[in-house]
């Protein structure tokens, strides 16, 4: 257990050494969730209604949630370049814990999770948007947004595992995820939706967790939708992490 | 662990230490992929101290060896030890006294030389401090202590695969894999790869390595296991193997214009086998040294064949190869590239 948590370290330590080493992963974090911001708010934020709320103030907790479900983009690529260059042959050849190399890559994730909300954030304010909640809930917002951007980190630590390429880690996560966030209340309000969407929309679980954080930061309804949001990731944990351990152990690394 | 405490395979007993001398024991191992069986059953002994060469073509069962030995993969049946430990059972303490150095430089490219044998030293269970120690004395090693501050993805491949060594030999293992170790690489950097790892044997390390080169696993390994469709074929001394395919070997250069029908033809008394011919060139064992030569030029002036240029020599790997397999090994790697 104690080599578990020292390797875990060792290896989170690695991946963000590694990153500003990395500009073009640098930019994933930093200029183009800025440039989404931007681009909703100003181009569709006009024609978008959002009874109760400015647009900004709607927008900024799904763009959020948007991001942290991408922030794992790193993990499956990673990954997959890790198995192609040989570095997970030698990691599983050196007696450490089994479980470090992925669990020291997710625990980089939320490093960087955490940077990318920041940057967020801070751009939205920047914008207009403004925190309607007690500093509490504000927090737990983004003790929420950590934990469920934690657990997507897996399903992309499985699909990094899985894939035979990192082009296609980008696409296979990009095709899953992608309307996923779209098809939820992350945008525009579920009810502007035709009726087959809304149906989807209402039970996916990227509309239970921009709920959640709306709940959290705007004092909207909550709808048990912060407990759901909970739920939510650790089921997304509990299904995948499994995964993409029993994954590694039997990497062929080709 | 601190690495200070290591030294290399002499005083360091594996859980079966004094038992036998064997650091590397496999009896009747077998694996697939699929349907296609990459180890057929193989039987092999490595003693303490030694160096082995697997030698074969692409494809003939060598990387998936050496991957069965450092316990990345699970054998479909038979089994093997290292330093008596077992590498399914007591694959976690095989770990400790292997290191492994792979056909691509497993190394992080966005880490710096040092980073990089920092991250593997404490992996083995070493302080922070030990192993950045231990880091900085493997670079002057093997000459990268000016490139040790550089991100790795500035290294030529001839670096590249002297910090992976490197990295294998972080926890001072006794017992070494590598797979194909200079693949690729120029011929410089060849040599000096291959004068390390003659260190390394010269301090008492074992090491099993596997090359598709003859002239790699001549010069390096006191024994060659010759591989081929997942099987041993044949295992000696480079000596052995050679005297295996029989005598002495002589060459004659023909005229470009000259028969070479004929002169396989007046030669073919001379040897056991056929002589072959590749273009103005034929090759056949002779039975005896002395006196070949002025016999092979007696026989063809007789014939009227025009000779160039005539020469004896001792049999090579790749006539082993040849005489084992009944195919040349470089034509092989071509032939199965892939598979």
């Amino acid at each position: 257990m104690r080599r578990l948590v020292s390797d875990t370290l060792i290896i989170a330590e690695r991946n963000l050494i590694r990153l500003p080493r990395a500009p073009e992963l640098l930019l994933a974090f930093t200029v183009q969730p800025i440039m989404f911001v931007l681009l909703f708010r100003y181009v569709f934020g006009g024609a978008i209604r959002t009874p109760g709320y400015s647009y900004v103030d709607f927008l900024l907790p799904g763009i959020i949630v948007q991001n942290i479900a991408f922030g794992g983009f790193v993990t499956a690529i990673g990954l997959n370049e890790d198995v192609h260059k040989g570095l997970i042959d030698r990691f599983r050849s050196l007696p450490m814990a089994r479980p470090a190399v992925l669990a020291g890559r997710t625990l980089a994730d939320i490093v960087t999770n955490a940077l990318s909300v920041t940057i967020l954030l801070v751009t939205g304010v920047i914008i207009g948007f403004a925190f309607h909640a007690s500093a509490l809930h504000a927090i737990a917002g983004l003790g929420l947004l950590l934990l469920f951007g934690y657990a997507f980190s897996w399903f992309f630590a499985f699909v990094g595992l899985l894939v035979s390429s990192p082009e296609s880690a980008n696409s296979v996560g990009f095709i899953a995820v992608f309307p996923l966030t779209f098809i939820s209340s992350a945008f525009v309000p579920v009810s502007s939706m035709p009726s087959v969407l809304r149906a989807f929309a209402n039970v996916n679980p990227f509309t239970i967790i921009v709920d959640a954080m709306r709940h959290l930061w705007l004092g909207a309804p909550a709808h048990n939708s912060v407990w759901g949001a909970v739920v939510w990731a650790f089921v997304i944990m509990g299904v995948f992490a499994p995964l993409a351990v029993g994954r590694y152990r039997r990497a062929a690394g080709s | 662990m601190h690495f200070a405490a290591h030294t290399p395979a002499t005083d360091q007993p594996g859980p079966a230490a004094g038992l036998d001398d064997a650091a590397i024991t496999v009896r009747g191992v077998r694996k697939s992929y699929g349907s296609v069986q990459a180890l057929a059953g193989v039987d092999l002994d490595v003693a303490r101290g030694t160096v082995v060469a697997l030698l074969g073509p692409n494809g003939a069962g060598k990387t998936t060896l050496v991957r069965v030995l450092t316990t990345l993969l699970v054998p479909d049946a038979g089994t093997a030890q290292v330093l008596g430990c077992d590498v399914v059972r007591d694959a976690a303490r095989l770990r400790e006294q292997i290191g492994l150095a792979g056909q691509y430089a497993a190394i992080d490219e966005n880490l710096t030389g040092l980073e990089n044998l920092t991250m593997v030293g404490r992996l083995y269970g070493a302080s922070r401090s030990s192993a950045k120690g231990r880091g900085r004395e493997l670079l002057e090693r093997f000459d990268l202590v000016e490139a040790a501050g550089r991100p790795a993805k500035t290294y030529s491949g001839g670096m590249r695969r002297r910090l992976d060594l490197a990295a294998a030999l972080v926890a001072k293992p006794p017992v070494l894999f590598l797979d194909e170790p200079t693949t690729g690489l120029d011929p410089r950097s060849r040599l000096s790869l291959w004068e390390v790892i003659e260190g390394l044997v010269a301090e008492g390390t074992t090491v099993l390595l596997t090359t598709q080169y003859l002239d790699e696993a001549d010069r390096l390994a006191d024994t060659i296991a010759v591989i081929d469709h997942g099987r041993l074929i044949a295992e000696g001394t480079s000596d052995q193997l050679k005297d295996k395919v029989g005598g002495e070997r002589l060459e004659v250069r023909l005229d470009a214009d000259a028969d070479a029908d004929a002169a396989i033809r007046v030669l073919a008394p001379m040897s056991d086998e056929t002589p072959q011919a590749q273009g103005t060139l034929v090759k056949l064992s002779v039975r005896e040294r002395s006196g070949s030569i002025v016999q092979a030029v007696r026989l063809l002036s007789e014939a009227g064949v025009g000779v160039d240029d005539l020469a004896l020599r001792r049999p090579t790997l790749d006539d082993v190869f040849l005489a084992l397999t009944g195919h040349a090994a470089e034509e092989a790697s071509d032939e199965r590239e892939g598979a």
